[in-house]
């Protein structure tokens, strides 16, 4: 299988599932192409719906599908699913229990030099702080499939936010480690713990290489489930390390190292760093571009975990 | 029909009493909505204890969801749960009677409280139930002041897109929000125009308090084929006694003694004259 961006893998799995669920039902908001749902709108246009340009209608109608018994997968902007839609989410998903899953697709910095109107920055926070909400930043295509295929069967509401282009994979077709809500150790090690969430698991992963060259050891964890956190493996991944960094393409308020931070305070305290966007509008350039000038790569999370641990 | 205005005023008396048990409530639009709630419960809809757990059942989403009182009042007509129990737990500490529908109470469907949701929901029910080749028909009710949140025109839009006919939306009137008139606070005239130009049947029910003209309003929207219909409902804030009627600040307000009497005995006479 080739490698694909996580949004066309989550397409994949929507159009597998509604051969043979015709309760599944991919919506849009003027957002197919983007989605990459067009060959599901295709395929599938007894099962697609278009709301034009209107995101809080696109929630709503979902939820009201939903609460008719169908499996409602509205796709759209995380920027624009999350923001302008939050009140849905919160009320008509969340509050009133529909089996809405929220697809946040080009979340992040994916449009880069489009500005901060298109970056979805504060996603992990506003949609982890709705009671009833289940957070989901996959990190490569092949945990996408696994993940979605829980997804497209449960009947609980869901956020799930992935990236614009294919990103080189963590795992392979062969071998992606997956249990539902259940964090993956992509790696162990007794010095240093990096908790990361979506894009930014790769960049740990390589991170952990470049720090084993210099006698570093590294636990890599893969919190691809920010919300219910695995809180047993931050634990298992701190108390095994003399320092804690976690990465995240988001705010650096309220999201994976906000969470981390408190559950090791609460029962393991030690020096906890959260790397992430900055609390102001972002550089302009692509989405590789950001990531270097902040540091969000895998020569600045082994830079970092050198200061932590050498000073 | 003479029995479901007689309803009609014996439910505003129990929402009256809901309100003053609970020490607060929408009472305004609680009493002139409540002839759209009987019509819809008793007459229109296919809702009942029996069929609200299968799937064969018309929808109901209570769109201005804080005149949810008179709701609760009509949903313990029916039998969802006790009429003792609501008066007895409304607003009380740790009660599933919240100021606002929920649905961890039987009966009701979906929470609403923030406005502006209701229609998008009842559209993405129209359009299930078509799909799912159902005669099920989806029913919302929205306040005239909710009409200034955009998501309601959203809705609208994709409403008539749609198709709809399987969807009847129902605005209660009564031209008075928390601030003042409504056209005041946010000119909505000439709302006939307005959903008409937004691809909607529009039926413009003169006295939206009048249960039979209401009955004839639903019977006109069963049979329009391949557009949504609204009911402009003309209703009366306050209905049903002199004390409230009309009066902006009945919006939300708790009867005091006094008052309390003088809403009694208006209602008591509304029912003997109807």
């Amino acid at each position: 299988m080739a490698n694909i961006a996580n949004k066309q893998m989550i397409c994949e799995v929507l159009m597998e599932a509604a051969k043979t669920d015709k309760d599944i039902v991919v919506l849009c908001s003027d957002s197919r192409g983007s989605a990459s749902a067009t060959p599901f709108f295709n395929a599938f246009p007894e099962q697609a719906v278009e709301v034009g340009i209107a995101e809080q209608d696109l929630v709503g109608i979902a939820a009201g599908m939903a609460r008719v018994g169908k499996r409602t997968f509205p796709m759209s902007p995380a920027c624009f699913i999350t923001a302008r839609s939050y009140e849905q989410c919160k009320v008509d998903v969340a509050y009133s229990h529909t089996n809405v899953k929220l697809i946040g697709i080009s979340g992040g910095v994916s449009y880069g030099a489009l500005g901060m109107s298109h970056h979805s920055a504060q996603d992990i926070a506003c949609m982890s702080s709705i009671p009833g909400m289940r957070v989901y930043l996959p990190s490569d295509c092949y945990q996408t499939k696994k993940l979605m295929e829980v997804l497209v069967k449960d009947n609980e509401p869901a956020y799930i936010r992935v990236g614009r282009n294919a990103v080189d994979p963590v795992y392979s077709e062969d071998d992606t480690p997956f249990e539902m809500d259940k964090a993956t150790f992509v790696c162990r090690g007794k010095d240093v713990a990096i908790i990361a969430c979506g894009e930014m698991v790769l960049y740990a992963k390589k991170a952990a290489d470049l720090l084993k060259d210099k006698g570093i050891s590294a636990t890599v964890v893969d919190m691809y489930c920010v919300k219910p956190i695995d809180k047993a493996a931050v634990i298992e991944a701190a108390s095994n390390a003399k320092v804690v960094i976690s990465v995240e393409e988001h705010s650096p308020y309220g999201g994976l190292g906000s969470m981390v931070s408190q559950i090791v305070a609460e029962n393991c305290p030690k020096k906890c760093v959260t790397m992430a966007l900055p609390d102001a509008p972002v550089i302009t350039g692509n989405s590789k571009e950001v990531f270097k000038h902040y540091g969000l790569t895998a020569e600045g999370i082994a830079k970092k975990a050198e200061e932590l641990l050498h000073g | 029909m003479k029995n479901l205005k007689q309803l009609a005023y014996k439910l505003r008396q129990d929402v009256v009493d809901m309100i003053v048990n609970g020490k607060g409530g929408h009472i305004g639009g609680d009493m002139s909505v409540m002839d759209v709630l009987v019509t819809l419960y008793f007459k229109e809809m296919n809702i009942s204890v029996d069929n609200f757990n299968t799937k064969d059942h018309d929808h109901f989403i209570m769109s201005k969801g804080h005149s949810v009182e008179s709701l609760y009042a009509v949903l313990a007509e029916k039998g969802f749960f006790s009429r003792e129990q609501v008066l007895k737990e409304f607003s009380q500490f740790g009660s599933l009677f919240i100021g606002h529908p929920n649905n961890k109470l039987p009966g009701i469907e979906m929470n609403s409280g923030a406005l502006g949701h209701g229609l998008p929901v009842a559209v993405g029910m129209a359009i299930a139930e078509r799909m799912n080749k159902s005669h099920n028909r989806v029913y919302v009710v929205m306040g005239d002041g909710e009409l200034a949140e955009g998501s309601v025109w959203e809705g609208a839009m994709a409403g008539a897109n749609y198709r709809l006919d399987n969807l009847c939306a129902v605005v209660d009137r009564n031209r008075l929000q928390i601030s003042g008139t409504t056209e005041d606070v946010m000119a909505l005239d000439d709302l006939i125009a307005k959903w008409s130009a937004f691809g909607w049947h529009v039926i413009n029910v003169a006295d939206g308090n009048d249960i039979d003209q209401l009955q004839k309003a639903f019977d006109e929207a069963r049979v329009v084929k391949g557009k949504p219909t609204v009911l402009i409902a003309n209703t009366i804030k306050g209905k049903g006694s002199s004390v409230m009627e009309n009066k902006a600040a009945w919006h939300h307000h708790v009867p005091n003694a006094e008052e309390y009497e003088q809403i009694k005995q208006d209602l008591l006479k509304g029912a003997e004259e109807n």
